[in-house]
């Protein structure tokens, strides 16, 4: 998993099967410094309780479905939990 | 299997329900002379270990979810060892 921050909301009007009410969010991924890397990234949201401007961990690949339920669908990123204290080197 | 540092931990009260009560550590990557390098990754402590020490971590799914006892976990990070000391010629 790493950490990201999430930026914004993304609203779909049409998803296919199974991903009817996942909140879907604008993720930037942080490196251990907490400082932005590379481009931003659209993350499913497992704790459905996420928001902008929270610090998150998200799982990529195989494990991102996993966390959604029904688990069997098109989902690449999805953030697993939201940051109350800590993360990597200030 | 990868080496690396714990440089910190992750306290989560909103969290996927899998991960209640477990302890997360954020691990950054080194090479084998313990000399950091840029990546890190977040992942489940099972050895008890703390900031400063030289981990050993698993970074594969299926071995991922036979340790922590599930079939559908969305888990890929563990750490499953503390490192004492690396030689390599």
């Amino acid at each position: 998993m790493l950490l990201g921050r999430v930026i914004g909301t993304v609203v779909p009007c049409v998803v296919y099967e199974g991903l009817e009410g996942v909140p879907m969010l604008m993720v930037q991924p942080l490196d251990k410094q907490g400082a932005p890397k590379g481009g931003p990234l659209v993350a499913a949201d497992s704790t459905r309780m996420a928001g902008p401007g929270e610090l998150v961990y998200y799982e990529g690949g195989r494990e991102a479905a996993l966390a959604l339920d029904p688990w069997f669908v098109p989902v690449d990123h999805t953030i697993i939990g939201i940051v109350d204290a800590g993360g990597g080197r200030p | 299997m990868i080496l690396g540092r714990v440089i910190g931990s992750i306290t989560s009260t909103i969290n996927h329900p899998f991960y209640d009560a477990k302890k997360l550590m954020v691990v950054e990557r080194t090479d084998a002379a313990g000399v950091p390098l840029t990546d890190y990754l977040i992942a489940i402590d099972t050895v008890d270990s703390g900031p400063g020490d030289r981990v050993l971590v698993l970074d594969e799914g299926n071995g991922a979810r036979q340790i922590v006892g599930s079939k559908d976990a969305p888990v890929r990070s563990v750490i499953v060892g503390i490192v004492d000391a690396v030689s390599s010629s």
